[in-house]
């Protein structure tokens, strides 16, 4: 795990020492961040990485797991869709479940925060645990259109907190608290963002077959039908009428995702009579990850709902020239025409591969725009110095705050 | 060979740093645009514009301000994107007056152009209001005399060097950047003040701009050991 100083070269020394000067203001406060998974999805990597890091810039910040079975996780998943805004059948045995287990974890839930962090909606409920401590709902998911009956019931929880975070601005709603615009951010240091040896992404092709004289097209995400794997599937159908390229379709599956496996075994099947198509399950395999972004031409993130869609960044801090689609937190890393290529169907999106396969000048220049404004604001040192100013802004109310 | 003037008050370095707070506001025409962009907050003009800045700093062509960039590419409004583009945003030392400007080339292109009132922006690509919660505080870089003071120009963050020459005008609601204020005011060195003043930092990217500050006062003190 990487040291806050190794962070230096890329950021900038003064950088660091602002994120020090921050965390002297925090002293004396515990920040206690709650979540449901350790391992696999966003959040959990987040997590994995700003916890440490907190720790050595001295801020108190700590981590605890919700409990849940099957039945809960599964209930939390429907929750999660139908907050994306696809259609779904909950039912009042659902809310029960919910309920129950998070009556469960209520009663077991040791907090003892200063400020209790909540991440996405499995926790929501420990909010009925408040006393005068401060606590915060993040939200990591795109709400900008969510199933009514869904964000009904669980705003009742969100309205109680004394702030909500989201990752776009389209995600917020009409709350009566303090709503903050926080991106997640990645981590240049991390396997999946640090530079690689060509040795190193020569073996990761040889080993999934891929050839180096065809131009490789990848989305990299888990197989989940939000990011629209099948589309995928379809845009590069239509660009490889035209120039003879492959497709990697290559990610793995959450924890809390028990419909990962489906989706996957459905793309596979649709991808079969294609020997150019290559779909790969790599569970937390990330220097396999990092290889296979690093050795594509164009990177795609066709998803119909993000809750922020790292991927991007990811794609974009290695100077890759990405087409994604206009949704979620997408539009905020990629500036069209600037940054990257938006798009919003399966025709638009082959459109802009082809584009960067035959202008391989204007595709290196989005990619390095790409790369320096990630640099600017998607690394997980601009993510740190947010989470500190969030924690100190619970306790001021003002626009311009002299600490 | 004369010693460097001792300022009476040392220069502290502030940095300035952002939180992004939404307000739920939002628009899907040019005239929703226009009635919002009379009714925030300050700080939310402030972000669409100086935040803008600086976030996409960077980028080449480098995109104007937020309103000009949702205008031209989701609205479709290209002459009046051009327009707003060309308001020089960081010249305005009050965020009324950048306000009022907004506020008169949209209603002018409104008056001009009526259909452009039926333009709509897609589900999901309106515009949102948002605001910078700014946090002020005192760096670790001190500096008594120009030495001193450009050892800290090398070391500061882009935040602090924005703070104390873009910021300040906003903040001081006059020309003046907080360098030359003190320059003048501390260690009496008027004409450096005034060449520091006289400086078109919008011309320059912020790194760009610390390394001539730094040139400028590095021929300052080598003049004033010759």
């Amino acid at each position: 795990m990487a040291k806050i100083e190794e962070y230096a070269p890329i950021v900038g020394e003064s950088i660091i020492d602002d994120l020090k000067l921050l965390a002297d203001k925090l002293k004396g406060k515990v920040i206690q961040n709650i979540n449901s998974t350790a391992v696999g999805g966003g959040v959990a990597e987040i997590l994995s990485r700003m916890i440490p890091l907190l720790k050595e810039l001295g801020v108190d910040a700590r981590w605890d797991l919700i409990k849940g079975g099957e039945q809960f996780f599964e209930v939390t998943k429907k929750f999660h869709n139908a907050l994306h805004g696809s259609p779904c059948e909950i039912t009042s045995g659902d809310f029960a479940i919910f309920m129950e287990q998070s009556q469960r974890n209520i009663d077991e839930a040791v907090i003892y925060g200063d400020v209790v962090f909540v991440h996405d909606p499995q926790p929501v409920a420990l909010i009925n645990k408040k006393t005068d401590n401060k606590w915060i709902w993040r939200c990591h998911i795109d709400i900008s259109s969510p199933n009514h009956k869904v964000w009904g019931f669980l705003r009742d929880f969100v309205v109680k907190y004394d702030a909500a975070v989201f990752s776009a601005p389209n995600f917020s709603q009409h709350l009566p608290i303090r709503q903050f615009l926080i991106s997640p951010s990645i981590d240049p240091l991390s396997d999946k963002n640090i530079e690689l040896p060509q040795e190193t992404i020569d073996a990761v092709l040889k080993k999934y077959n891929l050839r180096k004289d065809k131009p490789i097209i990848t989305q990299i995400s888990r197989f989940d039908r939000l990011k629209d794997p099948l589309g995928v599937i379809e845009s590069y159908l239509l660009v490889k009428k035209y120039i003879d390229c492959q497709l990697i379709l290559a990610g793995g599956t959450a924890a809390d995702d028990p419909e990962g496996i489906k989706v996957f075994e459905e793309v596979k099947d649709r991808a079969k009579q294609n020997p150019d198509i290559h779909i790969l399950l790599l569970s937390h395999n990330n220097i396999e990850v990092n290889a296979l972004q690093r050795a594509s031409d164009v990177i795609v993130q066709k998803s119909i709902r993000e809750g922020f869609g790292l991927t991007v960044s990811e794609a974009l801090w290695k100077a890759k020239p990405v087409v994604a689609s206009n949704v979620g937190g997408i539009p905020l890393q990629i500036k069209h025409k600037y940054s990257g290529l938006l798009c919003h169907s399966v025709e638009g999106a082959a459109f802009a591969i082809k584009q960067l396969l035959h202008n391989p000048e204007y595709a290196k220049r989005l990619g390095q725009n790409g790369r320096e404004h990630i640099r600017n604001n998607f690394l997980l040192t601009r993510h740190l110095r947010e989470y500190m100013l969030l924690f100190l802004s619970l306790y001021h109310n003002e626009d311009i705050v002299y600490l | 060979m004369p010693e460097l003037i001792r300022a009476n008050e040392p220069f502290r370095f502030y940095t300035k740093l952002h939180l992004t707070e939404l307000t739920g506001l939002r628009a899907a025409t040019l005239n929703q645009l226009l009635i919002l962009i009379k009714e925030v907050p300050g700080s939310c003009i402030y972000h669409h514009t100086h935040r803008f800045l600086q976030q996409h700093e960077y980028l080449s062509p480098e995109p104007p301000n937020d309103f000009a960039y949702w205008v031209s590419e989701v609205l479709g409004e290209d002459r009046l994107g051009e327009r707003l583009s060309s308001i020089d945003t960081i010249q305005f030392v009050a965020i009324r007056s950048l306000r009022d400007k907004l506020i008169a080339t949209i209603d002018d292109y409104l008056k001009n152009d009526p259909l452009s009132r039926l333009k709509f922006a897609r589900e999901g690509e309106e515009f949102h209001f948002i605001k910078s919660v700014s946090f002020v505080f005192a760096t670790n870089y001190i500096a008594y005399d120009l030495r001193e003071f450009r050892e800290a120009l090398e070391r500061i963050t882009l935040d602090s060097l924005y703070f104390h020459i873009f910021d300040a005008r906003l903040r001081l609601e006059h020309g003046f950047n907080d360098f030359s204020n003190w320059l003048k005011n501390s260690t009496g060195d008027r004409e450096l003040a005034a060449r520091l003043s006289r400086l078109d930092p919008y011309t320059y990217t912020l790194e760009e701009l610390r390394k001539t500050i730094i040139e400028i006062i590095d021929e300052r003190i080598s003049s004033s050991h010759g």
